[in-house]
């Protein structure tokens, strides 16, 4: 893919190792916010051609695993009612809820159906007039403009059996607050590109100053991370604290001004709860006032929802990068991607998962535990 | 998260009053939304995540950073291995193209950051 | 027609029934079962296996060979579900040929006869029932097989969807030939007979949801003739095996796990065509895990791998036959790859069903 492969080069990936590697003085951990560097990272190996001294910290960029347990067992219930047609991204079908998914309630009759982009439930809403159609609208920055537009396109047509399932969240109150947990040892960030692409590096020099990290804002393929790396290791060998931008030809300043506006009109921030960590203030979005007929948790007043959270999970300490995933004991025996205990193990860009699917025969003892039945 | 692929626009037409694109990834097709990137042209290419346009990618930046990394370690080859020995006998951070591409950019349009 | 099966007594009792190891959170049949993945073993030994009690059925190769009056018979089956009907490069009718054609090629045999036994669905329109017929008969004139017997029951509609399809198959396994999956040993090298991720990525162009445009069409295709010519150049030939649902990724598992050995794969030299890999970016796949159909992978004894590989690449079916990787001593069990990078990933199993991803 052009503009895609050129980014996978591994001579030129070498050339920014060797240039890492003649940089680097001292031990400095950053931190990937987005999964989905997470997933690159762990896929390629790119941690492991490092030098020791760079350590990084997997973030809680992972709009799967960090969508409140509430949520998901409000979706199942939903999902479940037989006038419903719920649709979904394919990485939500596995997660656990207190004690099912949606692939569960797919087999006792629920119709689930994967789609690619939201305006596929949007076009099953008009095909099935005598349906609702309700779309679970997971994600970053970088999701909610498609979201929103889909919402917005309902309004429009006026349709009166689309909906939203809302749980977006934001990631620069998600740096705050792991900068302000008492046991961050983060000191400097990757910030997430694609959500950059949207919402543009405005939100970041604050954070930048007032924590002193550099935030360099980085993509997603090898020679992008490599590049992201490096300029975040130049900063702090040379102790400066400032946001760059390592992915420019995706990334302005401003961002998108459009997705932007339409985000401003369709959603409003709220408080939001992430999955594992807990309440973060201003850190999701919900529908505003005048798209909120369109929210689905109004339209189908789901029921008080009783959360069972696995007791010997520690997703969230995974995605605030306190511990590693195979340093929980449930990593790989209790906690596998066929049986997962938490999110991080399900969603292809979790820390637990990536661990788990692309690195468990270099890992200690926990990881290597043979499964009785089968792999995975 | 937020898997976006670049792609080249084929096509654009108008579904509904909204205007979307035939956008090629290289051998697969498929329809997205360009409301996001009303000044998009055919011929372009584009960010695309769940089946919208997200931006436009910059076609001369991509090549620039790809020129860069090009370019990175030949300082070493230009100036020799004497240079950067004394320049760390003396303490000194060795001249790279960390500091060549800093005056690059330099150069460009300053980043409003 | 056989008679019916009477059971001694009333309708089963499963009381007594206790499942070795139950599955773990699924007392319900979900989708993932079927994906070709670790969920779809799980059923197998779980579930199957502990019922039949048979040595021949614990092999989990791709058929069964069994020796029936001084001859040793092929013997395979294969259920064909797919959606839709019709694919880009091919029809539920020529993987029904073709599946188990391969899958009694994956044993040495070259196919002889097939059932062919049909699940209609009420409403089905009957032209498309003869299209797949028609599609059957083709593929089975090219494979140089007879259908000899079949079987076609209707069910309401809303069973099934349009036409369910099941092959049998019988071939003879010539001697000297002993093809299982637990005879890989570390040494041998690793052969694909072309590229990956084909069939896949156009059965997914087409699937609702995700229709993409693109130009790949199915390699379905049957590989009685390749393996053949590979046998004669040596019998000693260790695994064969046709990756289908699950990818070439699960077909390796498979076989280290039944062999004992690990794998070691190089990424770079995987024959992943361009507009696969770039299916894939765009979805969020790993082609390792993507479905494949007329390929198959040798595991061949290290002194014969490259006349092997000449006369597969001298063979019409086997043209893009390459080298992938080999079998070591270290991490039995496993497949691991070097990236092209130079670091190392473990290359794992879907878990159920392939779904593209956001993140």
């Amino acid at each position: 893919m052009k503009y895609l492969d050129e980014f996978q080069d591994p001579a030129l990936a070498a050339r920014l190792l060797d240039d890492i590697r003649a940089t680097v003085t001292k031990p400095w951990a950053m931190m990937e916010v987005c999964g989905g560097q997470t997933h690159s990272i762990i896929r390629h190996g790119l941690d492991q051609l490092l030098p020791d001294g760079i350590e990084l910290i997997h973030g809680p960029g992972c709009p799967v695993c960090v969508t409140p347990l509430e949520v998901i067992d409000k979706a199942l219930e939903i999902a479940a009612r037989p006038e419903v047609i719920f649709c979904s991204f394919g990485d939500m079908l596995r997660v656990p809820g207190s004690d099912k998914d949606l692939f569960r309630v797919k087999s006792a009759g629920g119709d689930v159906r994967v789609v690619y982009s939201p305006l596929d439930a949007l076009e099953l809403a008009r095909e099935n007039p005598d349906r609702q159609v309700v779309f679970f609208g997971i994600g970053f920055e970088t999701t909610a403009p498609p979201n929103a537009m889909t919402v917005y396109q309902a309004k429009k047509l006026g349709l009166d059996n689309f909906s939203l399932l809302v749980s977006h969240v934001r990631v620069p109150p998600a740096i705050e607050a792991i900068m302000t947990s008492p046991v961050c040892r983060v000191q400097a960030f990757l910030a997430a590109g694609h959500v950059c692409t949207v919402m543009g590096t405005g939100e970041y020099p604050a954070l930048a100053e007032r924590f002193g990290v550099p935030i360099v804002v980085t993509g997603f393929e090898p020679l992008d991370i490599l590049e992201g790396i490096r300029r975040t290791v130049h900063q702090l060998e040379e102790g400066r604290h400032e946001v760059e931008n390592a992915y420019p030809r995706a990334v302005s300043p401003e961002g998108n001004p459009v997705a932007i506006r339409m985000l401003e009109d369709v959603f409003e921030v709220v408080d939001r709860a992430w999955r594992g960590i807990g309440m973060i203030p201003q850190s999701g979005w919900r529908l505003s006032e005048r798209y909120r007929e369109y929210d689905a948790e109004e339209r189908f007043r789901v029921g008080d929802i009783h959360t069972q959270e696995s007791s010997v999970c520690r997703s969230g300490e995974v995605l605030q990068g306190l511990i590693k995933p195979h340093e929980c004991s449930a990593f790989g025996t209790l906690c596998t991607p066929r049986n997962p205990l938490g999110a991080t193990m399900v969603s292809s860009e979790g820390a637990c998962a990536a661990y788990y699917l692309y690195r468990r025969m270099q890992l200690p003892a926990a990881g290597d535990a043979r499964e009785v039945s089968s792999v995975g | 998260m937020c898997l976006a692929v670049p792609g080249q626009v084929l096509e654009i037409t108008e579904r509904d009053g909204t205007r979307v694109a035939q956008v090629d990834f290289g051998g697969v097709t498929k329809e997205v939304c360009l409301e996001y990137v009303p000044d998009l042209q055919v011929g372009e290419y584009t960010i695309v995540h769940v089946g919208f346009a997200l931006q436009r990618l910059d076609e001369q930046s991509a090549l620039e950073t790809l020129e860069i990394f090009r370019q990175m370690g030949e300082l070493d080859a230009e100036f020799g291995d004497h240079w950067g020995r004394a320049a760390e006998q003396a303490g000194l951070p060795r001249p790279d193209a960390a500091q060549a591409e800093r005056e690059a950019r330099a150069d460009r349009e300053g980043e409003a950051l | 027609m056989a008679e019916p099966l009477t059971l001694t007594g009333s309708a089963p009792s499963f009381e007594g029934w206790t499942c070795p190891l139950p599955l773990r959170d699924s007392p319900t049949i979900v989708m993932g079962h079927g994906g070709g993945g670790a969920m779809s073993g799980e059923l197998v030994e779980h579930v199957f296996l502990p019922s039949f009690a048979d040595a021949s059925l614990a092999q989990l190769a791709d058929s069964a060979v069994l020796d029936v009056g001084g001859s040793r018979l092929a013997f395979s089956t294969d259920s064909f579900v797919v959606r839709p009907l019709f694919f880009p490069g091919g029809s539920i009718g020529d993987l029904a040929v073709n599946g188990t054609v391969n899958d009694l090629a994956m044993s040495g045999a070259r196919a002889l006869f097939l059932s062919a036994a049909f699940i209609l669905e009420e409403g089905t329109d009957v032209t498309r029932v003869g299209a797949v017929a028609q599609r059957m008969g083709e593929a089975a004139a090219r494979a140089g097989v007879r259908i000899v017997t079949g079987d076609t029951k209707v069910v309401e509609s809303g069973h099934g969807d349009g036409v369910y399809v099941n092959t049998a198959g019988i071939g003879i396994v010539p001697a000297g030939v002993d093809i299982r999956p637990d005879r890989a040993e570390p040494g041998d090298v690793v052969i694909v007979s072309g590229d990956i991720g084909v069939h896949g990525v156009a059965v997914m162009s087409v699937r609702e949801g995700l229709e993409f445009g693109t130009e790949v069409v199915s390699d379905c295709q049957p590989l009685g003739d390749l393996v053949a010519a590979m046998l004669a150049v040596t019998r000693d030939l260790h695994v064969l095996r046709d990756p289908t649902r699950g990818g070439v990724a699960t077909s390796l598992n498979e076989i280290a796990r039944a062999s004992g050995v690990g794998i070691s794969l190089d990424e770079r030299s995987l024959p992943v065509p361009e507009v696969v890999a770039n299916a894939c970016a765009f979805l969020g796949l790993d082609p390792l895990q993507v479905a494949n159909e007329g390929k198959l992978l040798a595991f061949v004894p290290r002194a014969r791998a490259d006349e092997v590989l000449a006369a597969m690449r001298a063979h019409p079916a086997g043209a893009g036959a390459t080298i992938i990787g080999e079998c070591v001593e270290s991490h039995p069990g496993m497949v691991s790859a070097r990236t092209g990078f130079g670091a190392s990933r473990v290359v794992d199993l879907p878990i159920g069903e392939q779904l593209p991803r956001i993140c």
